[in-house]
């Protein structure tokens, strides 16, 4: 019941806010909705067994309305979850042009993505697929900026594309499961020939590295990123490229495990090349957005390798690390989304000395930055450091030039904290005034989230195991 | 039986509508009656509560998948008049007329819907036809409309040719006018020559229907026609008539088809994929929506020809749904698009602030079109693509017409993007409060049948 409530809430919130009249009413109700979600979500994380939900649906085709949430669900169900109040306590006094309507579907949005972590039943998981990316796709077109129409049209067409071709390769597998049937059990449990696991995994797998993205399907994402207006470019990057990396592990590895093996040497190629360049591109970046959009291609590429690594610790640091990435650049999203508010840039060039006026903002700005580089004692260090571990097991050359992409985050990280914080005021700069406490409150919420995690990743690992598990029984 | 006999007798009753009553709303509700008893008498004849008997010597066979298309016909064809019925009433002087037409051509798609012969299909596809030829030039005083009209016409009747020689070249090899050639078929005693006419008398025949349901390379009529006829009644063409055709070609072809062997299914290949190849690229094109749609209808053939391709149960389960889907999206978009009175993309522009509701309507009219989940047009696709692949192998062309439907988004989202993301004071027609409550119950039901498809199906197997 957890489960659609989950589903349900922001949902039929979603609905109401859109009639609603009153800006500060639908500020209010998806307020208050995403923290009712948020307490389902972290009474979910408290329950010890999965939880599921099962009804029925269409039966004449075989897929039935399943919901599962397994550790890795709970944990991404829950990033869902804290990062809704966050993104919505952050921007509360942005003003948007028709306000109930962009609550409304951010609200929409975030029914899809909780329905995508939980399904259990690859056709429900299509549908939701498409419902988180069409609240998107009106998000970013309406709010965004000046090259909104084109860019977020790239955007869709690029992810419609890659889930059509699943749709093809769910087909293909779905005449060959013992009784026709979409269930995540009759998927795991098919036998496909040599050339059909080829053809569907690829065919998964597009669409999952359009989503993600990985090298060299990424061309959509920093476009994006940027022309959103930036409450859906944290969606977008905090959650949403978790999609891509969530269906690997529950539609990919199990249910074509030879044609892992087989391509994940080429899989893992691409994403590592994905990241160095995506790392040099950062360096030159002279906007904020572009630069974190490509430091999260960077770090996207290297959970898809620890993915595929095929060892033990890599998927489990690939899994934590999905949690951490998600709430860390949401921090870096807000402090990026307060600077362009209060003034009126995204440039580094122009920026500078802005500790002196915003000396809180800057502190926080200081921890987001050293757990983007997953300094030792922020949470995205255990993470990152299984991924290594992971990736060293499988290829010992592979992890080194990985590791190249490490160096080249602080250079870019710690040039971008450099550059917008300390040095003389610029004239720009000058006009800063400290962020509000609204953002205050969310900034520390995250950086408290990552130092806990940092010092005690235990909880992390432990509500992960049994999805890990589940990736390595033999079959 | 019942609807044929009704519909012409309807027909008739309408003609002469138009002497008694004055206003022309009074013959549009009189239109809408006849189309409810109409659809009961049908309804009737499924369940044999009431239906009536003539010997016609094996000439027409009713089953229940052909009433039932029937149904969903007529159903669609109640929706368009209660939707569009204004629009009517302005597209000429003759109202009772054009609704006597749209009776006679229901009448066609029934005789299409149940034929059993060769000789009922010519008689079908004729009656259906030629009203359409009058209700494409109904804007007398428009060239366009006239060109169109005559263009249609010629088009047509070069068709109608193609496909009597088909029929004659059928006949002269095995004696029959019977649906199914290869029994009645001499030509398996033995006889190159009559083999070979049967042949060429069923290539005939492939090519005029695919003429009629607008199939590439036999689609270049459907353009001009479509963009010149009065827009309410493209949306009748586009949608009634179109599946009508498709339901008589898979009817025609179910049992034939294995006369040609393995070349039957790289003929449809070919069909399939230059029809989805024409109809996307094209409509990527276009300036003006009605034109795109009219490209997009040829798309859309595309997808439904998969029913031919595969011929199983999942075709035509799909084939009904597809009909329903594609019926109820496109009459529900073109009932908006006839209100805006600029049909080029940029006469959309600003659409969602100056008539929310027909904005919302047209979304998800349009992307039950491009077959986006949760609305009908995916389901539609779905089983399409599903047939294909249940009949084994050839994943090539699932990927080919998906990566189709991909293309497909960018036209139909255009129209999106110029209602909602564009500035601009969009001129509409005089909008009812009646009409917006019909078109979000339109959007509705293709939503319904996007969440429970089984909701068409469990009816058709009840």
């Amino acid at each position: 019941m957890i489960a659609l409530l989950l589903i349900l809430i922001p949902l039929a919130a979603g609905l109401v806010s859109f009639a609603m009249k009153q800006d500060s009413a639908a500020k209010t109700i998806s307020l208050l909705a995403s923290v009712v979600t948020l307490a389902l979500a972290l009474a979910a994380v408290g329950t010890s067994s999965s939880i599921v939900y099962d009804v029925a649906w269409l039966n004449d085709l075989g897929s039935r309305f399943t919901l599962k949430m397994d550790g890795l669900s709970k944990l991404l169900a829950l990033l869902t979850a804290v990062a809704y109040p966050l993104i919505f306590v952050a921007i509360q006094h942005n003003a948007y042009k028709k306000t109930a309507s962009f609550y409304g579907l951010m609200l929409l949005a975030q029914a899809g993505l909780m329905g995508v972590f939980m399904a259990a039943d690859v056709l429900l998981f299509y549908f939701f697929w498409e419902l988180a990316l069409i609240p998107v796709y009106f998000l970013s077109s309406i709010w965004g900026g000046e090259k909104r129409i084109a860019v977020t049209f790239k955007f869709f067409v690029y992810t419609f594309l890659g889930s059509l071709l699943m749709l093809a390769g769910i087909l293909l597998v779905y005449f060959q499961t013992a009784d026709h049937s979409f269930a995540m059990k009759a998927f795991y449990e098919v036998k496909l020939s040599g050339a059909q696991q080829t053809v569907a995994f690829w065919l998964f797998f597009i669409a999952f590295a359009i989503k993600m993205p990985i090298f060299p399907l990424h061309t959509w994402q920093p476009d994006a990123y940027e022309q959103s207006p930036t409450a859906t470019t944290m969606v977008l990057s905090g959650i949403m490229v978790k999609m891509g990396l969530f269906a690997v592990v529950r539609w990919l590895l199990p249910v074509f495990p030879q044609a892992t093996v087989q391509f994940g040497n080429l899989i893992m190629i691409l994403s590592i090349i994905g990241m160095l360049f995506a790392s040099l591109i950062a360096i030159r970046q002279d906007d904020i957005k572009r630069l974190i959009a490509y430091s999260s291609i960077a770090h996207i590429g290297l959970m898809s390798a620890a993915l595929f690594s095929g060892s033990r610790s890599g998927a489990e640091g690939a899994m934590i690390q999905m949690f951490s990435h998600g709430v860390n650049v949401i921090g870096m999203w807000i402090i990026a989304d307060q600077i362009e508010q209060k003034l009126g840039t995204r440039k580094m060039s122009e920026l500078g000395g802005l500790a002196q006026k915003a000396p809180a903002m800057a502190v926080l700005l200081v921890v987001m930055a050293l757990a983007n580089i997953a300094l030792p004692l922020t949470n995205a260090f255990i993470g990152e450091f299984l991924m290594f571990s992971g990736i060293f097991q499988h290829n010992m050359w592979m992890a080194a030039a990985a590791g190249v992409s490490i160096i080249l985050a602080a250079v870019y990280t710690l040039n971008m904290v450099q550059k917008v914080i300390y040095g003389a005021l610029s004239p720009i700069s000058s006009a800063a005034v400290e962020i509000s406490g609204n953002v205050k409150m969310a900034l520390i919420i995250i950086a408290v989230v990552i130092i806990v995690f940092g010092v005690f990743p235990q909880p992390m690992i432990e509500l992960t195991k049994d999805t890990v598990a589940g990736l390595f029984v033999k079959k | 039986m019942n609807a044929i006999i009704f519909s012409a007798v309807l027909g008739v009753v309408m003609m002469f509508s138009g002497i008694i009553l004055r206003s022309k709303s009074a013959v549009t509700t009189t239109a809408i009656v006849s189309l409810l008893v109409l659809l009961l008498a049908n309804i009737f004849n499924i369940y044999d509560v009431f239906s009536i008997h003539i010997d016609t010597r094996g000439l027409l066979h009713f089953n229940k998948f052909g009433l039932f298309f029937n149904s969903i016909l007529i159903s669609a064809t109640l929706i368009f008049v209660l939707l569009s019925g204004k629009d009517i009433e302005k597209a000429g002087a003759n109202v009772s007329d054009y609704y006597a037409l749209i009776f006679f051509v229901l009448c066609g798609t029934s005789i299409l819907t149940s034929f059993n012969g060769l000789l009922i299909l010519f008689l079908g596809i004729e009656i259906m036809t030629i009203p359409l030829y009058i209700l494409t030039g109904a804007d007398k005083r428009n060239l366009k409309s006239n060109e169109a009209s005559l263009k249609y016409f010629l088009m047509g009747c070069f068709s109608t040719g193609i496909m009597l020689m088909g029929i004659a070249l059928v006949y002269g090899a095995t004696g029959s006018f019977s649906l199914n050639v290869a029994a009645s078929s001499p030509a398996s005693a033995g006889m190159p020559v009559s083999s070979f006419l049967q042949m060429a008398g069923l290539i005939l025949l492939f090519v005029s229907m695919c003429f009629k349901v607008s199939a590439a390379p036999f689609h270049f009529w459907t353009p001009d026609v479509y963009d010149g006829a009065p827009g309410v009644f493209t949306s009748f063409m586009a949608t009634i008539v179109k599946a009508g055709g498709f339901f008589a070609f898979l009817n025609l072809f179910e049992s034939n088809a294995q006369l040609l062997g393995p070349t039957w299914k790289l003929l449809m290949s070919f069909v399939i994929i230059a029809t989805l190849l024409i109809g996307n690229i094209t409509a990527v094109f276009q300036q003006s929506i009605k034109r795109m749609m009219a490209y997009s209808s040829i798309a859309q053939a595309g997808f439904m020809l998969f029913a031919l391709y595969s011929f199983n149960d999942m075709a035509k389960e799909g084939i009904l749904l597809y009909a329903v889907a594609y019926c109820l999206a496109t009459i529900g978009f073109f009932s908006v698009l006839i209100k805006v009175k600029d049909y080029t993309f940029d006469g959309f522009n600003g659409l969602a602030k100056t008539q929310p509701v027909l904005a919302f309507s047209a979304t998800v009219f349009l992307m039950s079109l491009a077959g986006i989940p949760l609305t009908a047009g995916f389901f539609a696709k779905y089983y399409m693509l599903a047939s294909v692949v249940k009949s084994g192998g050839s994943l090539w062309i699932v990927v080919v017409a998906v990566l189709f439907a991909a293309i497909s988004v960018y036209y139909y989202f255009k129209v999106i993007q110029a209602m909602y993301f564009k500035e601009g004071q969009p001129e509409t027609l005089e909008i009812t409060g009646s009409f917006k409550t019909g078109l979000v119950l339109v959007a509705a039901a293709v939503i319904l049948v996007g969440v429970l498809p089984s909701i068409v199906l469990n009816w058709f197997y009840f």
